[in-house]
């Protein structure tokens, strides 16, 4: 039972996510609402961490595995890919390489030497 | 028509096919993973599309039969990031420790993520609705095929790109990280979960716990700061570019 009712929690904040930022309009995607409220509700019940541990453990292990049907549709943009395959291949490698590095440099510069703790 | 054909025809229409088909490629795929010592060259995530798309095309199976049964898959998403709360809650002390640095990192970013992505697309030629498609290809599926429809982009191409996106950056982010120098796991876990989304977060789970809650903390953050700046930055920009 362990497993539904973790499942079950998940599902529901992640609903009330989606709930909340529909109605208000917000910019924010719901399941991200909802991890911001599930991180509040943990603060404030610490008996739901180890009812929630083992099921989140799993599916963030395997959490590559979700990306796996969206990236599959790349077949259905062969020929787009074919007119501008390096365009898109060479900006994106570049942008995520630069992005890495600036990101890394500019958190590592700003840390002080306690907090940079490995 | 013989019985094997029969079955194929009737499996082949079925969910139950593609959703079974998807777990053993990513479990075949994970197990190279596995024996390659987690080698980040050697992406699970890549492998998998790779042996699928080879098993659709010789089929002559359409995307769209696939994704029927691939998309209860697809659907875990969605309360995978929710999941996130967990580990976010076990590093909360660090996390606060380093808030002014995280908040300045994620702004340099997501910037350079995407006006790099979008400048570089525009000096290669690339068409409007291919830029636009490129501009939030840092954030996770469903949030980026937002932005992208909002901005002129292909939803559709942007899921791809963004998948591609989280392949490159979970294989490159090691090496990117040892030319730099940088060794801390909280830095190293940040900035590849701001660079590649959830498959950033997958490989710092491999890493340590510290790099994967840094990671997903940069994935959330990511994606609201992207959903606020992408929308008036990058049509801006795509128009200035021209």
């Amino acid at each position: 039972m362990a497993i539904l009712h973790a499942l079950a929690l998940l599902l529901a904040f992640q609903l009330t996510g989606e709930a909340i930022t529909f109605s208000l309009g917000l910019p924010l995607p719901g399941p991200v609402l909802g991890m911001a409220l599930l991180l509040f509700a943990v603060a404030l019940r610490r008996d739901l961490l180890a009812r929630l541990k083992p099921t989140t453990g799993t599916l963030l292990t395997h959490l590559s595995l979700l990306f796996v049907p969206a990236g599959v549709g790349v077949m259905v943009h062969g020929a787009r890919l074919a007119a501008e395959g390096v365009a898109i291949v060479v900006a994106m490698v570049v942008s995520t390489v630069l992005a890495l590095a600036a990101t890394a440099l500019t958190v590592r510069a700003l840390l002080r030497d306690g907090d940079d703790a490995e | 028509m013989s019985p094997v054909a029969d079955v194929w025809v009737y499996l082949s229409a079925s969910p139950l096919l593609w959703l079974t088909l998807t777990l053993v490629a990513y479990i075949g795929a994970f197990a190279l993973y596995e024996g390659s010592r987690f080698n980040p060259l050697v992406n699970p995530v890549a492998i998998s599309i790779v042996l699928l798309t080879g098993l659709l095309a010789a089929t002559g199976t359409p995307y769209a039969t696939y994704f029927e049964g691939a998309q209860f898959v697809h659907f875990l998403l969605g309360p995978a990031t929710v999941a996130l709360a967990v580990p976010l809650y076990e590093q909360m002390p660090k996390l606060r420790r380093a808030w002014f640095a995280l908040t300045v990192g994620l702004l340099v970013g997501v910037v350079v993520a995407m006006v790099s992505a979008l400048v570089l697309a525009w000096l290669l030629g690339a068409s409007k609705a291919t830029i636009a498609s490129l501009a939030a290809k840092s954030v996770t599926t469903p949030v980026a095929m937002g932005i992208s429809e909002k901005i002129g982009g292909i939803p559709s191409l942007t899921a791809v790109i963004v998948v591609l996106t989280g392949i490159v950056a979970a294989a490159l982010g090691h090496f990117v990280f040892n030319a730099l120098g940088v060794g801390s796991h909280a830095v190293r876990g940040f900035a590849i979960g701001l660079a590649g989304h959830g498959q950033g977060v997958a490989r710092a789970f491999i890493v340590s716990e510290e790099a994967g809650a840094f990671a997903g903390l940069a994935m959330g953050l990511t994606a609201l700061a992207t959903a606020l700046v992408a929308p008036w930055l990058a049509p801006w920009l795509i128009g200035l570019l021209g």
